[in-house]
């Protein structure tokens, strides 16, 4: 297969992952609430779903499991923060500790298993395009699911009446409360969402896009994907583009490897991390551009009443 | 239930609440003993008995201790100026590297003046480290959350990078590590039959030193009142850039002290497993202690304790080490979670109408 195809593949694939789990805090964000838990809740997901399918063989049961992993600690963590005030980074960091140290502790014994082969799934006709078809066709659905999602997210947010409370609760939580919306109900929900959709792309990493458990194999997506909402600057699409373009240099790396460029392969591998802080650097710089969509009361506690 | 706002922050719960999340963790971890067929009597000794029964024992508390004392220190400043430092473990690898640097340089006929020399190059790979997040939220305000945790995985993999490339040492089996650091570079024990160095010397000055910068300098006031309300600090005219700076150029010299007495101490040498998660374990140890100089040496003698007895859960309960960062982990949760009786009262049934408290 051509080449470029197959990084183009590795591409989507590398992104999907980015992009799910950066959808899904976007959803936090725009409802006033960052959560800096999202490694650990990907870590805690991936081994979840991968022991599901281990003892099930039911590779959707396994992304069930994921998504409810990472709702379930969501949920903790939305407790914490939006009941009883606990500072928002604080707590999104034990979220992370905790995950980390757990999943390393449940995942103990899956490390040598394997899962059962995985199943191609070209679409058909599509797929026997040449160049397009192996590059874009031939992909994991989840892959297209991340697109049905932003799409899904850019109607919700900005279409309907529910996305218009969404972002009012984290615009301006006061006037929601004032109006007589459950800001604090609205805001866990927000949270689990994210929550679950963080758990889906830690289940996508350790059942589709590296199948096995390693501890720690997330390696950084968690906080990639919150980069990306930034560098998205709060917008659906862009976290899709960005995702992609993060996937891209993910993928980069083992290109030039393979294209046997001498470049050690450690130094390879800082390439996403050193493109992240490039990127932010870039953003951030100018402030405008950040505040436009940013949600007014993010990471700020709110106390009904007080 | 309800919480209701009290009218100051109640300073019994400052001091209960680090012992009351202890608790519950311990509550949690018998649980979890228990569900894991565990007898839980025998686990509750490997983490709080057997750590503290025996001179020996006591010592590998101490070894353990000091790195986390020496970070935490350094991260209390970070987050008592609101500057958000999580990448202490990426500033801790890069003070063991340039430590490390130093320490190969050593031959036969070096004398002592290498010690001040390799810990002065710690402190500096680490001042450097931070000082990259600190330039650039500084100068294009990007995050300094997210640059310090990238910058973790970044360092980690430079020395990954000089342990299987430049620095490996050719008659080492082809294992990814250095040679073995001369004998003249070890940091000074403190005594013999233990492995504490005279790190937790440098540890305890640190305490003191940060309980004088803190409390009687007044930079050390408009270091924190520039975090803590920038507007009033705008108002009496400190520099909330400046506090940025120091904040990140402190904690980053600690975390890099630490690196470098960690390689030139119990290691000994640079191999990939250097970084151990100290670097993160501090920062729970920071909260723990209340970003208090003394509260700290508390907390970092507590998560010791859990490095310990999750090391000898592995051999005596046949438990995965993982566990030390559940039991981590949990005890943060269950400290923020406790630390909101600081602020508010628990009512645990509704107040009469005609309340005398007058609250809303």
């Amino acid at each position: 297969m051509d080449s470029t195809a197959l990084l183009l593949a590795a591409t989507l694939s590398a992104g999907t992952v980015l992009a799910i789990a950066s959808l899904g805090l976007l959803i936090n964000e725009k409802a006033g609430i960052v959560n800096l838990g999202a490694e650990g809740m990907m870590l805690c997901a991936a081994i979840a779903g991968f022991a599901t399918v281990i003892h099930t063989g039911n590779t959707w049961l396994g992304f069930a499991a994921g998504m409810a992993a990472g709702a379930f600690l969501a949920a903790i963590f939305g407790g914490l923060v939006i009941w009883l005030n606990t500072n928002q980074y604080a707590t999104g960091l034990a979220l992370t500790l905790f995950g980390t140290g757990f999943s390393a502790f449940a995942g103990i014994k899956y490390v040598q298993e394997k899962l059962p082969e995985q199943t191609q799934y070209p679409i058909p006709y599509l797929a026997d395009i040449p160049f397009f078809g192996p590059a874009l066709f031939r992909q994991h659905p989840m892959v297209y699911v991340a697109m049905a999602l932003t799409g899904g997210l850019i109607w919700f947010l900005y279409r309907t009446r529910a996305g218009l409370v969404l972002r009012s609760v984290g615009e301006s939580p006061e006037s929601a409360h004032a109006l007589g919306y459950p800001v604090r109900r609205i805001r866990l929900a927000a949270v689990m969402a994210g929550g679950a959709l963080c758990g889906l792309a830690g289940a996508y990493v350790s059942l589709v896009y590296t199948p096995l458990w390693v501890e720690g194999m997330i390696a950084g997506k968690g906080w990639i994907a919150l980069a990306l909402t930034t560098f998205a600057t709060w917008r659906p699409a862009r976290v899709l583009l960005g995702a992609y373009l993060f996937g891209g240099v993910t993928m980069l790396q083992f290109h030039l490897q393979g294209l046997g460029v001498n470049v050690p392969s450690q130094l390879l591998s800082m390439l996403p991390y050193l493109a992240t802080i490039v990127v932010l650097v870039l953003i951030s710089r100018n402030p405008l551009w950040i505040r436009v969509n940013m949600p007014s009361s993010i990471g700020k506690p709110f106390y009904p009443g007080a | 239930m309800k919480l209701e706002m009290r009218p100051q922050p109640s300073s019994f719960w400052s001091y209960a609440s680090p012992i009351l999340a202890l608790l519950i963790t311990v509550a949690i971890g018998i649980g979890l003993f228990m569900a894991l067929g565990k007898d839980p009597v025998k686990g509750l000794q490997v983490f709080f008995w057997e750590p503290v029964r025996s001179p020996y024992a006591l010592g590998e508390l101490l070894v353990k201790a000091t790195p986390l004392l020496i970070i935490a220190l350094g991260l209390a400043v970070c987050f008592r100026s609101n500057v958000w430092n999580i990448g202490a473990e990426g500033q801790f690898v890069m003070g063991a590297l340039a430590a490390g640097g130093i320490a190969l340089l050593a031959d036969k006929t070096t004398g002592p003046w290498i010690i001040p020399a390799i810990l002065a190059a710690g402190v500096l790979g680490g001042m450097a480290w931070a000082g990259i997040t600190a330039f650039l939220r500084d100068r294009f305000n990007a995050n300094e959350i997210l640059v310090s945790l990238m910058l973790v995985y970044v360092a980690e993999l430079i020395l990954n990078y000089m342990v299987f490339g430049p620095w490996k040492d050719p008659a080492g089996y082809n294992f990814p590590q250095t040679r073995t650091f001369e004998a003249v570079t070890q940091i000074p024990r403190l005594m013999q039959g233990s492995r504490v160095t005279v790190g937790i010397l440098l540890a305890l000055a640190g305490v003191a030193a940060l309980w004088l910068y803190l409390y009687r300098t007044y930079a050390g006031f408009a270091q924190e009142v520039s975090g803590q309300a920038p507007a009033a600090a705008r108002y009496a005219g400190f520099s909330s850039r400046r506090a940025l700076w120091v904040a990140l150029l402190i904690s980053g010299g600690a975390a890099g002290l630490a690196g470098a007495l960690e390689v030139a101490g119990p290691i000994g040498q640079l191999t990939p497993y250097v970084p151990a998660g100290y670097g993160f374990a501090a920062i729970i140890v920071a909260f723990v202690g209340r970003l208090h100089p003394v509260g700290v040496v508390f907390s970092a003698i507590l998560m010791s304790m859990f490095y310990i007895g999750g090391e000898l859960a592995q051999s005596r309960l046949g438990l995965p080490k993982s566990i030390t960062g559940v039991f981590q982990g949990l005890l943060l949760f269950n400290l923020l979670a406790c630390d909101t009786l600081i602020a508010y009262r628990l009512q645990l049934f509704k107040p009469l109408p005609v309340s005398a408290q007058g609250g809303r």
